[in-house]
């Protein structure tokens, strides 16, 4: 190997606002793995192993939802649709929303180097995350 | 102070970062796919009716879902090899094998998947 890699040790680096959504892209990223493996072992304590396809619990999964288990042969949706797992839909939901549209934001900021075309694209974006996040929680807790 | 770029669209396109590069773009690719397919799911079931049959069409189609399929798992698993070399950075030296290890993960769970979405597509 050639030299070694020039790394500051992590609390060495500065903090800025971008620092902190670079640490939550990351963190968000673990946080949603630790989401999804709970809901999907939620799914199986519930009965799914006997009750719905692979596919479905994957569904579950990805957005712990009572619409989305709807369609399988479970035979109670009570236990799928109790407040607990709509907020653990809802965390998934700010956690996701916030991840995604910071993503979004990163994209645009490489091929648009105007100040003021970034500041409406992060104008944009925070519009965009909140009407998003507004009608996910609707969706949630009304479904 | 607005950016100022010595390269042209030109020269970036015949930038040839190889693996690690083919990474990134698919990670973005992914990532734009997800989002936007996300939105569009939130706004399908908030909407219901005509809009939302109609985009419940789309991603229904197995064509859609292989696309959406390899946006997920890639951006996964891509995701967590960069969250795994951003917090413990001296692992860098390692990240070409890495890259390597990420496509012998994506490549066994995409390929049967695929299978699968056929498989169903076809009626078995």
């Amino acid at each position: 190997m050639a030299e070694k890699p020039r790394t500051l040790p992590i609390f060495k680096r500065g903090f800025n606002f971008e620092m902190l959504m670079w640490y939550f892209t990351r963190l968000s990223a673990l946080a949603m793995y630790a989401i999804i493996l709970f809901a999907i072992i939620g799914a199986l304590v519930m009965g799914a192993r006997t009750q719905m396809n692979f596919a479905d619990i994957m569904r579950w999964g990805f957005m712990p939802n009572g619409t989305h288990v709807q369609n399988t042969n479970i035979p109670d949706l009570a236990p799928w649709v109790i407040p607990f797992w709509k907020v653990v839909a809802s965390g998934l939901l700010l956690i996701a929303t916030a991840h995604g549209v910071h993503g979004l934001v990163v994209i645009a900021d490489d091929y648009i180097a105007h100040p003021r075309g970034r500041q409406f694209v992060r104008i944009l974006s925070i519009v965009f995350m909140l009407s998003m996040i507004g009608i996910g929680l609707y969706i949630i807790w009304t479904s | 102070m607005g950016l100022k770029r010595n390269v042209s669209l030109f020269t970036g396109l015949r930038y040839q970062g190889k693996g690690p590069m083919l990474t990134f773009v698919l990670h973005r690719i992914g990532g734009l796919g997800m989002a936007i397919f996300v939105a569009m799911h939130i706004l399908a079931s908030f909407l219901g009716g005509d809009v939302g049959k109609f985009l419940n069409a789309i991603y229904e189609n197995w064509l859609f879902q292989i696309f959406i399929f390899f946006c997920v798992l890639f951006h996964a698993i891509n995701g967590l090899r960069i969250t795994i070399f951003d917090l413990w950075p001296k692992l860098i030296e390692y990240q070409r094998e890495a890259i390597w290890v990420e496509w012998a993960v994506f490549l066994p769970i995409y390929g049967f998947a695929v299978l699968v979405i056929i498989n169903t597509a076809m009626g078995g």
